[in-house]
């Protein structure tokens, strides 16, 4: 019974949720005593084979260029396709935009029980049961799945990239790609900004910022840091950052590593998109903001005289002062 | 044009989490209960400005869900639609849900499926995706805008750093997040007309969930705020690289 592991990539390259997963199903196989085979729909810049530097055997390979393109009920197609033979197994995804638009087809066309939002390997002693996170990160569910195919989505930034030697057998996956109904007609990244989404570092701001002219110093201690920028809901609404910036209940959900929040309360609803960060820091001139309650470390003071002084302090850190 | 909207009782955002049964079901008395948002104000909204569009559109409402969902479909429609469709049956799993769903938009013909981007209880983000398999349509998630050609829709969705301008035509299955539309309060003629839109009670089909919940947990307790004094902020640049290690 194989682990097969959906690599996933963009401009050429395999994202950084899509390693973690590779990792993962690596220490799956060798949980369970048997192999992790990767599945590559598209093509890469970089030699495939060189992924089996992340624990995969077997890479299954699709490379017709019109995969670079996501087509969610094409992919699912393939991948079913790709498995299928071998009557059983555990298909693990990026928890991404990718994994979220193709797992659950995958788990229908194989009747698979599927866990969305894993953040740790399955617990195998007795039976498959795999935990997730809950009620916006409030708390854990630990799902059962019984069924021959499981397919597991999992949470970026939830598991450590282990890169070690080793290269993949690349195996053509030769069935014809069924026409793609999804036709794309552009795409817009901001190119050399961090994606929220899988950023391990990130600085927020929000209303206590007083106003979009005050980022300056967020956007630059994000900078240094090598951090991406979020904010909260009001100075998203007020259209003072982006939308896509915005995390909290009804924006965005991240997990990093770091979470800096900066002249922002701490309402419920923001909370519910950060709570699973690994270390929050407040910083904010209120002592009685809710979000000194959820944090790990915290200045209670004004951000305009604090943050300058981190910054400084960071660079001298990093020898840049 | 038949648009049939995916609605989904969730606890309100403040709700306090706990748990009881040894830790397997969910705490539900004295909680109060809301639309999952992401129906509500993306899902819901956009199908309704469809309808004040072009008028001989349909917007159906679709609930899995016992009798107790009944407030919340009527507060749903008291924001839009015309009517609405409860399957009588507890929502077991994603699997299951998506099972029930498929099949009254089967039966109903619909030429758009819209669900919000995921539930604020499970977090499942899978609702969509299973539904379009299930009726071997396009599925297009995490959809930022939405515009309608005829029987052509042009869908911006979200991609890591960016956004992503796609072309389907109909029918297609689409989940929605924050940019489709904006929040709706429900007017009193709203209100009003809700109490007498159709609400069609109907029995599941035979479906097995695929999944099943075996116990929840609570995180544990955070260790408490470490402050900094305001005059030091160089002393917790320091604690975050010496203590937490995070750079």
């Amino acid at each position: 019974m194989s682990v097969f592991i959906f690599i996933d990539h963009t401009e050429g390259h395999v994202k950084k949720s899509s390693l973690e997963a590779l990792s993962y199903g690596a220490a799956l196989a060798a949980q369970l005593g048997t192999t992790a085979e990767g599945i590559l729909l598209g093509t890469i810049a970089s030699d495939p084979a060189k992924l089996g530097g992340f624990g995969v055997k077997k890479i299954h390979h699709a490379a017709q260029e019109g995969l670079n393109t996501l087509d969610a009920q094409v992919y699912a197609r393939l991948i079913a396709d790709i498995v299928t033979p071998a009557g059983e197994g555990v298909l693990v995804f990026p928890n991404n935009v990718t994994g979220k638009a193709v797992a659950p087809r995958v788990a229908v066309r194989l009747k698979a029980g599927l866990v969305t939002g894993a953040i740790a390997l399955p617990d195998t002693a007795n039976g498959f049961v795999v935990k997730k996170t809950v009620f916006s990160g409030k708390a854990f569910a630990n799902i059962a799945l019984n069924t021959p195919f499981k397919v597991i989505g999992l949470n970026p930034n939830a598991y450590i990239v282990k890169e070690g030697e080793g290269s993949a057998q690349i195996v053509s996956a030769t069935a014809a790609s069924p026409t793609p109904t999804v036709k794309v007609m552009s795409t817009k990244t901001a190119s050399g900004e961090i994606p929220l989404t899988e950023a391990e570092l990130v600085v927020s701001g929000g209303r206590g910022l007083k106003g979009p002219e005050n980022w300056g110093m967020i956007e630059e201690l994000a900078h240094l840091l090598g951090a991406a920028t979020a904010c909260s809901r009001p100075v998203a609404d007020a259209h003072w950052r982006p939308h896509n910036e915005h995390v909290g209940q009804t924006g965005i959900a991240i997990a990093p590593n770091l979470y800096i929040a900066i002249g922002i309360s701490g309402a419920i609803q923001h909370l519910a998109g950060v709570n699973r960060s690994k270390v929050i820091v407040v910083i904010n001139k209120d002592p009685e903001a809710p979000f000194f309650k959820a944090a790990d470390y915290g200045i209670v003071g004004d951000a305009f005289d604090v943050v300058p002084k981190m910054i400084e302090a960071v660079k001298k850190l990093k020898g840049l002062a | 044009m038949k648009i049939l909207v995916c609605i989904s009782k969730t606890p309100d955002t403040t709700a306090k989490i706990a748990f009881t049964n040894n830790n397997t079901k969910f705490a539900g008395d004295g909680v109060q209960w809301i639309i999952n948002p992401y129906d509500e104000w993306y899902a819901l909204v956009r199908a309704i400005e469809l309808k004040e569009k072009d008028a001989s559109t349909a917007v159906h409402l679709v609930t899995v869900g016992a009798a107790d969902t009944e407030p919340i479909i009527r507060k749903a429609l008291a924001i839009g639609g015309d009517e609405a469709i409860r399957v009588n049956a507890d929502s077991h799993d994603p699997y299951y849900i998506a099972t029930q769903i498929a099949e009254v938009a089967r039966t109903g013909g619909y030429d758009l499926v819209f669900t919000g981007k995921e539930t604020i209880d499970y977090n499942g983000s899978a609702i969509g995706g299973m539904v379009a398999e299930l009726l071997d349509l396009p599925y297009i998630s995490l959809a930022t805008k939405f515009d309608l050609n005829g029987t052509t829709a042009t869908v911006v969705r979200e991609i890591e750093g960016g956004e992503e301008t796609d072309e389907v035509a109909l029918p297609a299955v689409v989940s929605c997040q924050k940019g489709v539309a904006e929040q709706r309060i429900p007017n009193m003629k709203g209100i009003m007309s809700a109490r007498t839109k159709p609400l069609k009670v109907v029995e599941p089909v035979a479906a097995e969930p695929l999944t099943s919940i075996v116990s929840f947990e609570l995180p544990p307790a955070k260790a408490g705020v470490k402050l900094v004094p305001a005059d030091n902020p160089a002393e917790l640049i320091r604690l975050l690289h010496e203590e937490a290690r995070v750079f």
